[in-house]
């Protein structure tokens, strides 16, 4: 299939229905709402449905119906909006439910401003709900890369029955790339045996979708079971992508669309002859922690960059475990890095100096 | 090859369409291409712009600070983007509308009275187009023949008849910067 320019939210929403996804939940919000409108549009072409709910909080418990019932199900949302989904992402990651959730960050906290950030990664990555439990969150830097983690994104969501969150920022959102929809590698995705479909036939146990669990014990046999699958997660998914790094002196560290700008910013400072490598997070719950503690004992020291006031930077530190110093740039207010700045956080850092 | 493109101008002038036509004829050529468009509350009559990058390579920042090639169709676009012309690059100005001129002296100014020019050719709205060919003209990003094509098919059977229009301003565009 020859390639197309297109949104980053209409690839999303493409994207979706090539990967299976009939059914769509969610309400409006700036700047993601390109998703809701392309659904509205393709889905009842695909015999699927789209609903505009009353609220994200109906949007969310409508994913939960709908993944319970084994089909597969997508909500989008920006920053704000995702907030009200919280106690629904947490009941249906406790209800071990597979579903794409997606999140187009804008600038916060609070109602914020509509432009793009970063802010959201805490959330996304360290829980958001109540509870313990992860999603698994992929972050995507082009729009190429949207649709083929929105693809995947169902699979890995059916393999582990957990939510699973791309998570962009209003550039993906926003930009037009060439992209093309192609099937993610082939998985052995278990079928649906506890899915909620009916009971007439008395064949097999009753299915029942819960995540209410008054009994410790069996509460505790829930958490267990999830962290197994968890650690499974980590073993299987983790993916990063590391750019010039093998004989770099320096490390710079970012996500999404920040690690393409700092992609150009490697460039750049390679031509001034500061030997500077990327490291960029592909999935950054679970975070991809060996690539930083082998560069470690490599370079010396790190950069991390984000949209926001500083926070995958305490994973890169954690990873780092103090041996080599860990800087921070941030920027606010929903403003975009520009290759430049960051060349001149790099020329600091060789001048050993924050 | 790498050009970094910024098209401004009001809401309804046709700055993003401009954009969107070298980005969708870089892909058409073979290019990597970007199109990022500002968004924001300052949609009807208010201030509209883009950043297009073409590229043999990999595209990195989408966001052009730095552009080699900047279009502006009103004043405040000429005030706000005047600056981000690279040293070196190119600046295209609808001098219909805006009455500045640049005090710059390292780099190319073409001022193009894009809206007189559309306005002889009967349509004010091709305004854009005429302004797309005088860029195309002076930076050859991508062929005139293929934005021609990539309007033609997005515009499909309906409006096949403002065809013809849209490439005589093109070449009246280019004209004017001959």
């Amino acid at each position: 299939m020859a390639k197309k320019l297109m949104k980053g939210s209409e690839a999303i929403g493409e994207a979706a229905i090539q990967a299976g996804c009939r059914y769509f939940f969610g309400y409006p919000i700036t700047p993601q709402n390109e998703i809701p409108e392309y659904m509205s549009r393709r889905l009842p072409q695909e015999g699927g449905c789209f609903l505009q709910a009353e609220s994200e909080v109906a949007a969310i418990n409508m994913v939960y119906g709908a993944a319970g019932a084994g089909a597969r199900v997508m909500t989008s949302s920006s920053s704000p909006g995702i907030s009200l989904k919280q106690e629904g992402v947490s009941y249906i990651a406790c209800a071990e439910l597979p579903c794409v959730i997606v999140n187009i960050m804008r600038v916060g906290p609070g109602l914020g401003g509509i432009q793009p950030a970063q802010g959201d990664y805490f959330q996304a990555t360290k829980g958001g709900g109540h509870g313990d439990y992860h999603l698994v969150v992929l972050a995507p830097s082009t729009v190429q890369e949207a649709a083929d983690m929105v693809m995947e994104g169902f699979d890995i969501a059916d393999t582990y029955r957990i939510p699973v969150m791309v998570l962009g920022d209003g550039m993906i959102g926003q930009i037009m790339e060439p992209v093309e929809f192609r099937q993610p590698k082939k998985r052995e995705v278990p079928a649906k045996t506890w899915a909620a479909t009916g009971w007439e036939d008395k064949s097999r146990d009753r299915a029942v979708i819960n995540s209410l669990y008054i009994e410790p014990e069996q509460m505790l046999e829930v958490t267990e079971r999830l962290m197994a699958r968890y650690e499974q997660i980590k073993q299987n998914e983790t993916k990063v992508e590391t750019f010039m790094m093998e004989d770099a002196e320096y490390c710079i560290t970012a996500y999404g669309t920040t690690a393409r700008i700092a992609k150009s910013a490697v460039l750049k400072a390679r031509a001034m002859g500061i030997k500077v490598g990327l490291i960029r997070p592909i999935t950054i719950w679970p975070f991809p922690s060996e690539a930083y503690e082998k560069a470690a004992d490599q370079v010396k020291a790190f950069l991390t960059v984000e949209m926001s006031a500083g926070q995958m930077v305490e994973d890169v530190r954690l990873a780092v475990n103090g041996k080599k110093p860990v800087y921070f740039k941030g920027t606010l207010g929903g403003f975009v890095p520009t290759t430049q700045d960051m060349v001149n956080e790099l020329v600091k850092l060789t001048e050993g100096r924050e | 090859m790498l050009h970094q493109i910024i098209s401004a101008g009001f809401g309804g002038q046709g700055v993003l369409l401009l954009g969107q036509l070298i980005a969708y004829s870089g892909l058409q050529e073979g290019k990597n291409v970007s199109w990022l468009p500002s968004y924001g509350p300052e949609m009807r009559g208010g201030t509209a712009n883009c950043s297009v990058v073409v590229s043999d390579e990999e595209v990195g920042s989408p966001v052009v600070t730095e552009a080699d090639v900047v279009v502006v169709m009103n004043r405040p676009s000429f005030e706000k983007y005047e600056g981000n012309v690279a040293p070196g690059g190119k600046l295209f100005v609808n001098s219909s509308l805006i009455d500045l001129k640049t005090e710059r002296t390292d780099i190319e100014v073409y001022y193009v009275p894009v809206n007189a020019i559309a306005e002889e050719l009967g349509n004010g709205r091709v305004a854009n187009m005429v302004m797309l060919g005088a860029v195309l003209e002076k930076t050859g990003i991508v062929s005139p023949k293929t934005a021609i094509a990539c309007l033609t098919a997005s515009f499909g059977a309906k409006k096949a008849h403002l065809i013809p229009v849209n490439e005589q301003a093109l070449a009246k565009g280019a004209e004017a910067v001959k």
